[in-house]
């Protein structure tokens, strides 16, 4: 365990047997331009500065670290969360939006094409198009647009186009689809800002490296109140799992460091109303990665549910996918009436309302035993505004 | 089954057309395939559909959706040609996404091609790299070789890397789209048919996505060996019978 890097790929972009690019040759050009050049660009002095300003500006970094005391009391453990609610746009989605738009640009890219589901990702794209004045056109699943709508306002506020996904089942794995077949027939000025740890090599290390800015300052912010610089555990939730990806990021090649995964078992992880990937998913191929994901024995990919729209993607990232099997990280899952709770509790204990995805990550204190003095860090990816609907349906607000 | 080369060398520009399997109705397979051989084309591209299907434009999107629906399975496709294989002469080849393959194991689908007498397979998603390096030998054992696609972005380093390994032919994309394209062939297009043309590959050319009519098929034929055309077959079949699939063929060519 001692030699691997968890938190990078090999030279062909695989985490142990995950990962890779299994793409289509249209796209073959557009992905090795990327491959070859992504690495030099987000290394690059001059992209680190641009970079760390606008998140320092922009986005409003470093997020805190804040000691939740009474939820401490409660779980009788040091908890700690880290604030990626208080970003701008409202969740973590924007720090990888910001890296990729200057990579972009770096590319000489003039049209910037991006999916979505619950819209956050969407969102966090069109606000960095308006920033830059580039091309926004977003991809989402003719479904989601109903259920989200006013995120598809945000983002026609923002200058970006809509188009919905009529394809398939319509929702997040459709939006997908359809952007990279929008690549596929843009292959000269377009570039594709995918929004999690998914899709073909480079974009899971691409995403990760961006998001590792997360993991990054609670190291700093921990040892500035601890004088510790590694947690005993972190735990985020796992959609794609990009914001998993940023929080574990530095501490993936720290064995003291405890991983914990939670995803979202819907309604049960028996009721074939569920995301939990870890549990039901298989060795395959989905967005040009092979990773764990949802399909039937004949290979159809099949559409998970959770009450959080954010975590109903149908695989998980092959950085998560190799975490899991190598057994680096421990997956748990928790259902909708569970995360429910738990985003209750944070916000009458703490003041924090919490995004739906990231009360998974809370609800899984209820079943972790902990030493008095662990130092137990969450990451609060999202706020919880956008889901106020789901709230106020869930508990008769 | 003839062999996919000896059709190959045949001295004309060569038809051949896709259909994906289970569409429109679940056991259409071998009426399709004898209304298509007794059509004269020759070869025939079975698709096994897909519930992702990244190349495809909506036609073909739409048409896996159905057969899947129609409760298809990989193992039902094998079945259907397995019962067709003495009935046949023209030539199959297999056209698949790498998951569904995978699912069914890369071995037994590679026997099981071989025990029907498919010679090629295109799986668009399993690039040249990963095939030489995981299954190469696989495929190889059974005598199943894939067939590569090439795009006008290609490089010519990549064209001849692609040439070098091909068995029978190269998948020419006729222009930077998801199949189905509607488009028709501008002078980009044309100039690079004529580009790769003149590149002198061992491998014969055939060119796919975007033909539909005489006009288009005469265009992609005129540098290259030949053409596929998928979609509008598939559109022909939505509106048309099975059995007037020649009216459909003789338009292309004209007759």
């Amino acid at each position: 365990m001692k030699n691997l890097q968890y938190n990078s790929p090999d030279k062909n972009g695989f985490y142990g047997e995950f990962g890779g690019a299994f793409i289509p040759e249209m796209l073959y050009p557009n992905i090795k331009n990327l491959e070859e050049n992504y690495l030099e660009i987000i290394e690059s002095d001059e992209f680190r500065e641009e970079y760390l300003q606008l998140l320092k500006d922009y986005v409003g970094r470093p997020t805190p670290l804040y000691f939740a005391k009474r939820l401490s009391e409660k779980y009788k453990a040091n908890i700690y969360l880290k604030r990626e609610d208080l970003c701008h746009t409202g969740a973590h989605k924007i720090n990888n939006t910001v890296g990729q738009i200057l990579l972009a640009k770096k590319l000489g890219k003039k049209r910037i094409i991006a999916e979505t589901g619950a819209g956050q990702h969407g969102v966090a794209t069109a606000t960095v198009c308006a920033l830059m004045n580039l091309d926004c056109i977003i991809y989402m699943g003719e479904i989601d647009m109903k259920r989200q709508a006013p995120n598809v306002a945000r983002m026609r506020m923002l200058g970006a186009k809509i188009k919905p996904a009529l394809s398939g089942s319509k929702t997040l794995k459709d939006a997908t689809n359809e952007a990279i077949r929008d690549w596929i027939n843009n292959p000269e000025d377009t570039y594709y800002l995918i929004g999690s740890v998914v899709g073909p090599h480079p974009y899971p290390d691409l995403v990760a490296k961006l998001q590792a800015i997360i993991s990054q300052e609670v190291q700093e912010q921990l040892y500035e109140k601890t004088q510790k610089r590694n947690p005993d555990y972190v735990i985020a939730c796992v959609g794609g799992g990009s914001n998993a990806a940023g929080i574990y990021y530095e501490f993936l090649n720290q064995p003291e460091v405890k991983i914990i995964a939670v995803e979202a078992a819907g309604k049960g992880i028996d009721t074939g109303q569920s995301a939990a990937t870890s549990k039901l998913g298989t060795l395959g191929i989905i967005h040009g990665s092979k990773t764990l994901l949802m399909q039937t024995k004949d290979g159809q990919i099949t559409e998970p549910y959770s009450i959080s729209a954010g975590l109903d993607y149908p695989g998980i990232g092959p950085m998560h996918a190799h975490l899991l099997t190598s057994k680096r990280a421990r997956f748990m899952s928790v259902t909708d009436d569970e995360a429910m709770s738990a985003g209750l509790l944070l916000s009458k204990t703490e003041g924090i309302i919490p995004a739906i995805e990231s009360a998974h990550a809370f609800a899984v204190l209820e079943h972790l035993n902990f030493k008095k003095s662990d130092v137990v860090v969450i990451n609060l990816s999202g706020r919880g505004d956008k889901d106020l609907e789901s709230y106020i349906n869930h508990f008769n607000l | 089954m003839k062999k996919l080369n000896t059709v190959l060398n045949q001295n004309h520009k060569k038809l051949s057309i896709y259909f994906t399997a289970g569409f429109p109705e679940l056991n259409d397979t071998s009426s399709i395939i004898k209304a298509l051989e007794a059509s004269h084309v020759d070869f025939i591209e079975v698709g096994l559909p897909y519930s992702d299907p990244l190349a495809d434009g909506p036609t073909i999107q739409e048409s896996s959706k159905k057969a899947l629906e129609n409760g298809f399975t990989t193992q039902l496709l094998f079945q259907q040609l397995h019962d067709l294989k003495n009935q046949c002469d023209v030539p199959l080849i297999l056209m698949g996404y790498f998951n569904v393959i995978l699912q069914f194991g890369v071995e037994k689908f590679c026997s099981q091609c071989q025990n029907i007498g498919i010679e090629a397979v295109i799986i668009p998603d399993l690039p040249l790299e990963i095939y030489e390096k995981d299954y190469r030998k696989i495929f190889e054992k059974h005598n199943i070789h894939p067939i590569f696609l090439i795009t006008p972005q290609s490089s010519e380093k990549r064209i001849r890397q692609i040439d070098e390994i091909s068995h029978s032919f190269i998948y020419m994309v006729s222009s930077a789209s998801t199949t189905g394209g509607t488009k028709g062939f501008g002078d980009n297009e044309l100039k690079y048919f004529d580009r790769i043309s003149k590149m002198q590959l061992k491998s014969k050319l055939i060119t796919g996505f975007g033909v539909k009519d005489n006009k288009t098929f005469e265009q992609a034929a005129a540098n290259t060996d030949g053409c596929i055309i998928g979609s509008a077959y598939i559109n022909f079949l939505k509106e048309n019978k099975i059995n007037q699939t020649a009216e459909f063929i003789n338009q292309i060519r004209n007759y």
